[in-house]
């Protein structure tokens, strides 16, 4: 990854990954708001209202947080991937300006009102508040899903004179079957943020013997919606990627893999570390003709391995991409065990009394941030070296005229603010997370947006 | 259907510079108007339900503009790189002085993020402003349709321009003194009590600023870049656009006179408005002039496919109905002025 090609992608790579704890927590949570807000409305408890305005609270500064890095990622497609934007712009520009007119504006409208109009709205138009708020972040994740998912699968378009991308299709871009299961797929995922922050949080308040009501609240619905995303994460989801990329980008699934030789029976690698000159996994520990079996719904089932690709079709970086898809699955895995038991002691009537659970829980906080992280590298390291699968290369499509220098200035520059949003975010939640869903109104003064 | 594109787009960036302008001014005077915590509160209570809706406009004009001209969208930011990462690293810090300001009481967290508040605004009025002025004064495109600009060069406006030179710095410093007289008009509009008066006084000395900038800057940009003057010439209708900031700057004196302070507002609004039409009907067909005249961008080359600005166009008409709902709502419902009282600002 050297020269100036290497540094807009880390450019990219560092903002985009940065920006994406954000939003997971944002769409997820929104769900779970829409559900404290349903409860509330349905039993009539003021219980249930208070836990929601304890989480409004931090899906506020969350939310600021999604915004302002959000935006520089609209601009970065010019400044730094110029190329790019010029040969695409006019289909990917659509989903990207679709976004921001009807989601964004939707989405801040509505938090405004979700935030401070609860005694002007009413319960029931405070519930309509908090429902579109999830509605406005949820379309959101969709046009921007379906945007990278016509770089993974580009349908619906046309060549220009100049070579340029022209839409051709509006509901194949839409509708494109790739943005539908990464869709579901990414969207689980964030579900599984919301839920885990949420059950970390009262596990926090069960073990620390305080809020405890709040405490079992938020345990049960991180629980209770997290096992169902857990489940549908590893299948039909993650199963149904799994066979897009083997149809679409079959190098791609080798280097997933790290299955370097094509073969019958293809096992799956757990464990190893891929060594690409040498063309094998060091210390492999293998299940036999389970890639197989998985892929393709037979034991023995014939599966291209990466020599069977020539070498300028493989990802660039096979470890890496490795690595990231492992650990993804993995934590996936570790997320159903562990969910499923809970759900068990849920039922049993033990899981608030279960330490050992409330602690595992707790400590669980930052595990789905990981694999979401790790699933997005996944796609995107697996498209390489495409820009746009099979169609335009990464190497193509940087800003020819910004200088190596000036890439590298700004990503020094936007690491040092986000190293300050990261200390600032932390000191911000964990405060309110030791505040408390307090029963009487705070009295400490409400945000500026507070206006109303 | 490129000239449609054209049109919307200019609109899109005008009820920007008309919302995200009044409360970029309005923290560039911050802390001018207000000394106490109360009086501050109470300025980033007229602001606080709308700034982020307001912003979200610039998006909404980022991504139309990579859509209907994607050639448009690749070459300017990639060449107005640096600046636009810094007017990037300014809103994020504005964002979050806006918002986590009164998040902590403390002597040092407060005055800090008013601190970052004020100067975010004030920096971003410049930078905006010289964007402006580079667009109309044109950049070294070539061939390529690609250029890059450091942020200065010689500060002359030669072949090798940079963002900064005296012409676009002038651009900036009106942009910054138009920005404070529309911010400090919505402050007056919004607040009561000594707020009120001194974002009044303030829009009162500002407008003097603006008047000789105004001015000033005009005489300057037809003298060095005459060709500006084609368009008058060949369709003279168009001179209701500088009649209309004429108007819109005699109006807010006027109204300021006589102490009608929405009127007043409304005044400046069209005094922005008239501004930034000129500028774009002056440049017309070309949406980024070339310094040597030969390799503009215009509509025509810089367009996307014509199915995509078909259907461009319909999920826009769509969208723009919804977005117009939107904030009548919220504008409607935060009408009225901001309390000069003690309780937590509230309205």
């Amino acid at each position: 990854m050297q020269g100036p090609l290497g540094l807009h992608r880390v450019h990219f790579a560092f903002t985009i990954t940065f920006h994406y704890i954000f939003p997971q927590l944002t769409m997820g949570l929104a769900l779970l708001l829409v559900y404290l807000k349903t409860k509330a409305l349905r039993t009539g408890d003021e219980h249930y209202n208070r836990a929601a305005r304890f989480w409004a609270k931090i899906f506020g500064v969350n939310f600021l947080l999604g915004v302002v890095t959000g935006i520089p990622m609209e601009f970065q497609f010019g400044t730094n991937w110029a190329e790019f934007s010029k040969t695409a712009g006019g289909v990917i520009g659509q989903t990207l300006a679709m976004e921001g007119i009807f989601s964004f504006f939707l989405e801040s409208t509505f938090l405004g009102l979700f935030l401070f109009g609860e005694k002007r709205l009413g319960r029931v138009g405070h519930w309509w508040a908090g429902f579109f708020v999830w509605l406005g972040s949820w379309l959101s994740g969709y046009l921007i899903v379906a945007t990278d998912a016509w770089m993974q699968y580009p349908v619906g378009y046309t060549r220009g004179l100049n070579g340029e991308f022209l839409p051709s299709s509006f509901s194949k871009l839409l509708l494109n079957r790739w943005a539908l299961w990464q869709y579901a797929h990414t969207m689980l995922g964030a579900m599984q943020t919301g839920c885990f922050v949420m059950a970390a949080v009262g596990a926090f308040y069960l073990l620390t013997k305080r809020f405890e009501s709040y405490g079992k609240t938020f345990v049960k619905a991180g629980v209770l919606v997290g096992v169902v995303a857990s489940i549908l994460q590893l299948a039909p989801t993650g199963d149904m990627q799994g066979k897009m990329i083997a149809n679409f980008q079959p190098p791609t699934l080798a280097a997933m893999e790290g299955l370097f030789q094509t073969q019958d029976g293809a096992p799956i690698a757990i464990l190893g570390q891929p060594d690409v000159p040498a063309r094998k996994l060091d210390n492999p520990l293998v299940v036999p003709n389970m890639l197989s079996f998985l892929t393709y719904r037979n034991w023995k089932a014939h599966v291209r391995g990466l020599d069977s690709f020539a070498q300028d079709q493989w990802p660039d970086q096979i470890p890496l991409l490795y690595y990231s898809y492992h650990v993804m699955v993995g934590l996936g895995t570790i997320f159903i065990a562990v969910l499923v038991l809970a759900a068990w002691l849920l039922w049993r009537g033990r899981l608030y009394t279960s330490q050992w659970m409330l602690w595992i829980l707790m400590l669980c906080l930052p595990l789905p941030y990981i694999a979401n992280t790790a699933g997005w590298m996944t796609a995107e390291l697996g498209r390489q070296p495409w820009l746009i699968f099979g169609l335009m290369r990464t190497a193509t499509g940087f800003s020819p005229r910004v200088s190596s220098g000036n890439t590298l200035f700004t990503l020094l520059g936007f690491m040092g603010v986000y190293a300050l949003l990261t200390i600032l975010f932390l000191f911000l939640v964990y405060r309110e997370i030791e505040h408390g869903p307090e029963p009487e109104e705070s009295n400490r003064q409400p945000l500026a947006v507070a206006a109303d | 259907m490129e000239t449609v594109w054209f049109c919307l787009v200019a609109i899109m960036l005008a009820v920007y510079v008309l919302l995200d302008g009044f409360d970029l001014g309005a923290g560039a005077i911050h802390l001018l108007v207000a000394k106490t915590n109360e009086e501050k509160r109470q300025v980033l209570a007229s602001i606080g339900p709308v700034w982020d809706g307001n912003e979200v406009w610039l998006i909404a004009v980022g991504g139309t503009l990579f859509f209907a001209f994607p050639l448009l969208y690749a070459s300017s930011f990639s060449g107005f790189y640096l600046p636009l990462m810094i007017v990037l690293w300014l809103l994020i810090l504005r964002g979050a002085s806006i918002e986590f300001r009164n998040q902590v009481e403390s002597a040092v967290w407060i005055p800090l993020w008013d601190f970052l508040f004020c100067a975010s605004s004030l920096l971003l009025a410049i930078f905006y402003g010289a964007a402006l002025g580079n667009v109309v004064r044109g950049v070294p495109l070539d061939g390529s349709g690609y250029f890059f600009e450091p942020l200065w060069t010689n500060w002359r406006l030669g072949e090798q321009t940079g963002i900064l030179d005296w012409y676009t710095v002038l651009v900036g410093v009106l942009a910054l003194f138009a920005l404070t007289m529309h911010g400090s008009l919505w402050v007056y509009m919004k607040t009561t009590g000594v707020v009120n008066e001194r974002a009044g006084r303030l829009a009162n000395l500002a407008w003097w600023t603006v008047i000789v900038f105004t001015i000033l800057i005009t005489a300057v940009t037809f003298a060095v870049l005459p060709q500006l003057r084609i368009n008058f010439s060949r369709w003279p209708w168009g001179f209701i656009f500088p009649i209309l900031s004429i108007a819109g700057l005699l109006g807010v004196r006027f109204e300021l006179r006589g102490r009608n302070e929405r009127r007043a507002f409304l005044a400046s609004c069209a005094y922005l408005t008239g501004m930034l039409t000129s500028i774009v009907f002056s440049v017309y067909p070309m949406v980024l002039p070339a310094r040597d005249g030969v390799h503009s961008l215009t509509i025509s080359n810089a367009k996307a496919g014509a199915y995509g600005l078909k259907v461009g166009l319909a999920w826009w008409i769509v969208g723009m109905i919804l977005v117009t709902g939107y904030f009548q709502y919220v504008y409607r419902s935060s009408s009225g002025k901001v309390a000069a009282d003690t309780d937590h600002a509230q309205k």
